[in-house]
């Protein structure tokens, strides 16, 4: 579990951060707080997908549900076998 | 009457929202032809000012040239002023498909077609040859009419970094399964002036089984040894599937786009692009000036050799008197400022100078990345260029700003 918060942690700041002095951490506000914008979602969901070897049903990928890193690894966790 | 006050006055509070933040855009009339000299009325009302334009898309200095208004009148004569039809119903004339088959050869691709404007073009594109088992997969800075018609698309879209080509070959394995997969980029991208590395993009695109779209807007007619565009400076002429240009840049300056390249990618927008289908094509009259200016182009390259001394005296001459300038080597050059505010009162210290420049701010470029951007002409002079320097220097003095570094420029009027 802790692993793959540090993998999507690291997977967030390497796509979406611009500037290396901005600190993210796992419950940091992605999309609300304007770092991931709705359009982003689709690499963030996909490298998830391939990476875990799981499919995310679209009404599950929801910007609530993509909105920090526990978020996402709670969801992620909800489709692993 | 719909029109009610509770209606008038949620506009007039999002319009003063836009006004507060500083973002209101305001036209300046020119009471001249589009060219290095122009007549200004700015503010509204106020008498007319005589100043040298360096912010136009006039790369080539056709907007007014002679034999391209010449080529007007006589189209204007022989093929009237409107078609008052879209192109497959009684819309197309003889000189359509001329200068369908005169972009093909100028560019080195196998088609073109022609849409009212390259923001059309590029609005009805990717949903003509897209379905949702497709990707696109574009750099970050692309033009806002591509973002437009990617949304239009039911293709997957994703992003890349800037310019960045191993992030780019990332997100080509991570998209590997799909049908279809285009990657998308500015040839010259307009805000920066820097170019996409075509070279790499192609081969990557060959590596993963790609196609590569290229908006060559701020390129065609000058980048390139016979300015053919970003594909000939990258020696990948006849590699790009999908090219669209405007002629409402260095190609006349009036209006109209194309879609240029594969030829089953032509024919797709042909029985599928809606800004195609659904509204009229370019007017006569400009039809036969554009096809005029792929003449001269097509028999010179003395206008955008010209182009390229005036880019290399313009830019030497800035670095020289200390300002900081974006890298590149295209007329498009970005003198840096920062800060938003100073990026309008060094617009308007210029203009007091006699010289037009627009300051753009965020959202337009980046947070903290305000800056005055000028273009060069092929019609500007040496003369030109001299007086707009001086007074560059004049004003960068007023504000204290040459030999300056970027830490110290925002260290003294904030970021």
């Amino acid at each position: 579990m802790d692993e793959m918060k540090d993998v999507v942690l690291k997977y967030v700041i390497n796509e979406y951060l611009e500037d290396e002095d901005e600190v993210l951490t796992y419950d940091t506000p992605l999309i609300s707080g304007g770092i991931v914008d709705s359009f982003s979602m689709v690499s963030l969901k996909r490298f998830l997908e391939n990476k875990y070897k799981i499919s995310i049903p679209d009404d599950k990928a929801t910007p609530e549900a993509f909105d920090s890193v526990t978020k996402i690894v709670k969801l992620v966790n909800e489709f692993l076998k | 009457m719909a029109y009610s006050d509770k209606v008038r006055s949620i506009y007039n509070g999002t319009l003063d929202e836009i006004r507060e933040k500083g973002i209101f855009k305001q036209e300046r009339y020119i009471h001249s032809s589009q060219a290095a000299d122009i007549e200004v009325e700015f503010p509204t009302g106020s008498s007319l000012k005589k100043v040298i334009n360096m912010c136009a898309n006039n790369y080539l200095g056709l907007s007014s040239h002679p034999d391209v208004i010449k080529a007007a009148h006589e189209g204007l004569d022989t093929r009237g002023y409107g078609m008052s039809s879209v192109r497959f119903i009684c819309g197309t004339q003889d000189i359509h498909k001329e200068l369908e088959r005169k972009v093909t050869e100028f560019l080195g691709t196998e088609d073109t077609i022609l849409f009212p404007s390259c923001m059309d073009a590029n609005a009805g594109v990717f949903e003509a040859i897209l379905t949702k088992d497709d990707v696109m997969i574009s750099d970050r800075l692309v033009h806002a009419s591509i973002i437009d018609g990617i949304r239009l698309a039911p293709a997957m879209h994703d992003t890349f970094k800037h310019s960045d080509m191993a992030h780019l070959e990332e997100k080509l394995q991570l998209h590997a399964d799909k049908r279809l997969k285009v990657v998308i980029t500015d040839g010259v991208f307009s805000m920066d002036g820097d170019t996409a590395k075509l070279d790499e993009m192609s081969a990557l695109c060959e590596k993963y089984d790609a196609m590569l779209f290229v908006d060559e807007s701020h390129s065609s007619g000058f980048i390139g040894k016979t300015g053919r565009g970003t594909h000939e400076k990258y020696g990948v002429m006849g590699k790009i599937d999908i090219i669209t240009t405007t002629f409402g840049k260095a190609l006349g300056g009036a209006s109209g786009g194309c879609v240029s390249g594969r030829k089953e990618l032509v024919e797709m927008c042909r029985q599928k692009a809606r800004p195609y289908l659904f509204s009229n094509t370019i007017a006569p009259v400009v039809v036969s000036g554009v096809n005029t200016v792929l003449d001269i182009l097509s028999k010179s390259t003395e206008r955008r050799d010209k182009l390229e001394k005036n880019t290399e005296f313009w830019r030497k001459g800035l670095t020289e008197a200390g300002f900081v300038l974006k890298d590149g080597d295209t007329p498009i050059v970005p003198v840096m400022l920062f800060n938003a505010k100073l990026s309008q009162d060094f617009s308007k210290a210029l203009y007091e100078e006699g010289i037009y420049a627009i300051g753009f701010f965020f959202p337009v470029v980046p947070q903290g990345q305000a800056r005055i951007r000028t273009q060069i002409s092929a019609g500007h002079e040496i003369h030109h260029l001299e007086k707009a320097l001086e007074a560059f220097i004049k004003v960068g003095k007023k504000f204290d700003i040459l030999g300056k570094t970027k830490q110290e420029i925002i260290a003294k009027y904030g970021q």
